[in-house]
């Protein structure tokens, strides 16, 4: 074991506080760097939705089109990126770092405490609207047709990231709040009222009953429709507006802000009781 | 650089019913090592804990570079590393990616950071491994590159919570090396725990015993060998007398002679200068010497002194119950007990 000795006439660095930008990148540069590194997190995000997109068209295409008369390839394009984008959090790397103790050298930095969050937030952003790309590629060789065209594409990208990272707060708000890691693995199961208690299979002129009357109420339906209105507003379950349809998009972006109001308010009251020091 | 590193008045911390630091006060001057020791459970590491600002004192105050913990914990952070029990690291980052961040979370720039990176890989002797990702590092590289994280923004104040434990007596040399050279070459100030004898007593300036959250003694580690009292000259003889004893207690300078089955314990409170005089003394008497030795407190003495208790409790009472401690309770096991996953400190 040698130790080279260092000379005295080093210049001497001053730690400083980096600034709340650089400490956001700072912890997001970290966090994108890991997602490739564990395939096994990501993969299932993207197979998972196309699976079931390519299983729910080949299964009730006929059906629902005999029903409803709506092109069922489009109706559910919506419905695959949003289970490519909900639920994918760094919430199981963030208790990873509680419990072997990474997170208190963290702590130990000048860095603020927001952006200990924030910079993980930025990663899911980027990582979901990865996601959501090759879901709509599929949808698009599948011969979906958006009459908003690309512009109304990078919207739909940009409206299911925004879902996405709004829904993360749940899963940090647990993970932050329990540090256990079956607590995260477990706030999966929020995923599941959120997206079928909604028009996920059905427009919402069809849906029936308590169904319908959750349905109203969950942001999901709203987003959704937003959603539907950038492909073709022929199937949305509002009345025929035109190609690019402010109500039913500002409807699903009131939706996500009343989500995202309600979750990351969560995470940060969770953030909160986790840095304070106790 | 004449203000003090660490001030503590009446520092304490209660986990609920249960004081884990029970009013300690410091003093460390800037440039010292000051060892801090105590066993399992002392409270070392939630002292730590609170003068790196991860937990707040119950009562008392703490100044960390002139600023108190509670109240400028900002600026604390600036001025302080930290090697926390457990190196704390990610898997899966690199040793070069962790480094960078830490540098950036230091606000350090691009040239600052690389600079810096060359120097602490000088110190702490990474090598290739610096590309490799953590989750392949051995026990002890994973050791050292924690230590070169805690350095990588050039702190005044390093703080070391069981920097050996667990480690091979190999890397525990490495350690040692390093600690001495920040110490000697910088200046840095360097605030360690420890639960082995050895450590506290090869590297710092100034022990502190710490035992059920009170400091117990405090002083340089000759000084507190001092407190136990006298010297002992072993010597085994293959003939006992009592005129034997009776020459040697009547050597001046020894206090006391205490005889066993075929060694004599010499009490003297200078060992060294009483060493000729028994020489001769046995010499004269007869007595055939098989073998002579001088030998001095350790700090387990003084931690049996002030406690009642061994410091090792795998080592203790039992093997050698009345007897006064040797040497072989010196000294860090070989493999390393590890058993310190983590104090209360880490609970909740």
């Amino acid at each position: 074991m040698t130790t080279t000795a260092v000379p005295r006439t080093d210049r001497r660095v001053e730690a400083r506080p980096a600034g709340f930008v650089v400490d956001v990148a700072s912890v997001a540069r970290r966090a994108i760097r890991q997602i490739p590194r564990e395939p096994e997190a990501v993969v299932p995000a993207l197979i998972v939705p196309i699976f079931f997109y390519v299983l729910n068209i080949g299964a009730l295409s006929t059906v629902t089109h005999a029903a409803a008369h709506i092109d069922f390839k489009a109706f559910e394009l919506p419905v695959a990126v949003v289970f490519a984008v909900t639920g994918v959090s760094r919430a199981s790397a963030l208790v990873t770092d509680i419990q072997n103790g990474y997170f208190d050298r963290l702590m130990i930095t000048p860095v603020r405490r927001l952006p200990l969050l924030l910079g993980l937030m930025t990663a899911d952003l980027t990582l979901v609207m990865a996601l959501a790309v090759p879901v709509l590629l599929v949808g698009l060789a599948l011969g979906v047709h958006f009459v908003t065209g690309v512009a109304g594409m990078v919207v739909f990208i940009i409206l299911s990231g925004l879902w996405g990272l709004v829904f993360t707060g749940l899963p940090y708000a647990i993970a932050l709040k329990t540090g256990s890691p079956g607590a995260v693995n477990a706030s999966f199961v929020l995923f599941f009222p959120i997206t079928f208690l909604s028009t996920t299979f059905v427009p919402k002129a069809e849906l029936q009953g308590w169904l319908r009357a959750v349905a109203n109420v969950n942001p999901m339906t709203y987003i959704l429709e937003g959603l539907r209105s950038l492909v073709s507003n022929d199937i949305t379950g509002g009345a025929p507006g035109p190609v690019w349809n402010a109500t039913e998009l500002g409807e699903a972006l009131l939706a996500v802000a009343a989500f995202g109001a309600v979750s990351l308010s969560l995470a940060l009251l969770a953030l909160r009781g986790r840095v304070r020091r106790r | 650089m004449t203000e003090p590193a660490v001030v503590t008045e009446g520092i304490a911390r209660r986990f609920g019913d249960y004081w884990a630091v029970d009013g300690v006060d410091l003093h460390i001057d800037s440039g010292e090592i000051y060892g801090f020791l105590g066993p399992n459970g002392a409270g070392k590491s939630t002292l730590v804990r609170m003068l790196c600002t991860l937990m707040r004192p119950t009562r008392g105050r703490g100044i960390v570079a002139g600023h108190d913990v509670a109240r400028h914990p900002e600026r604390v952070r600036l001025r302080i590393g930290v090697a926390l029990q457990d190196a704390a690291l990610d898997d899966k980052q690199t040793g070069r990616e962790l480094l960078d961040l830490q540098g950036r979370l230091y606000g350090l720039r691009r040239h600052e950071r690389s600079a810096r990176l060359a120097q602490v890989m000088r110190l702490v002797d990474i090598g290739t491994a610096i590309d490799r990702q953590i989750r392949t590092y051995s026990g002890g590289m994973k050791r050292r590159l924690d230590l070169a994280a805690a350095l990588i923004h050039d702190p005044d104040i390093l703080f070391l919570d069981e920097p050996t434990t667990g480690l091979d007596p190999e890397s525990r040399a490495a350690v040692w090396d390093e600690v001495r050279l920040l110490n000697e070459q910088h200046g840095t100030t360097i605030f360690l725990t420890t639960q082995y004898l050895e450590e506290a007593d090869e590297l710092a300036d100034r022990v502190g015993i710490i035992s059920r959250g009170r400091l117990v003694a405090e002083g340089t580690p000759e000084e507190l060998k001092r407190t136990v009292g006298t010297d002992v000259i072993v010597a085994r003889v293959e003939t006992l007398t009592d005129a034997t004893l009776a020459a040697l207690r009547a050597l001046p300078g020894v206090d006391d002679v205490v005889a066993g089955r075929d060694e004599i314990m010499v009490h003297a409170g200078d060992g060294a200068a009483a060493m000729s005089p028994v020489a001769l003394a046995l010499h004269a008497a007869g007595a055939a010497v098989v073998s002579l030795t001088l030998r001095t407190p350790t700090l387990d003495d003084v931690f049996l002194q002030m406690t009642g208790s061994h410091l090792q409790a795998d080592e203790t009472d039992s093997a050698r119950a009345g007897v006064h401690p040797d040497d072989a309770a010196d000294g860090p096991p070989a493999g390393g007990t590890g058993a310190s996953a983590s104090e209360e400190a880490r609970a909740r």
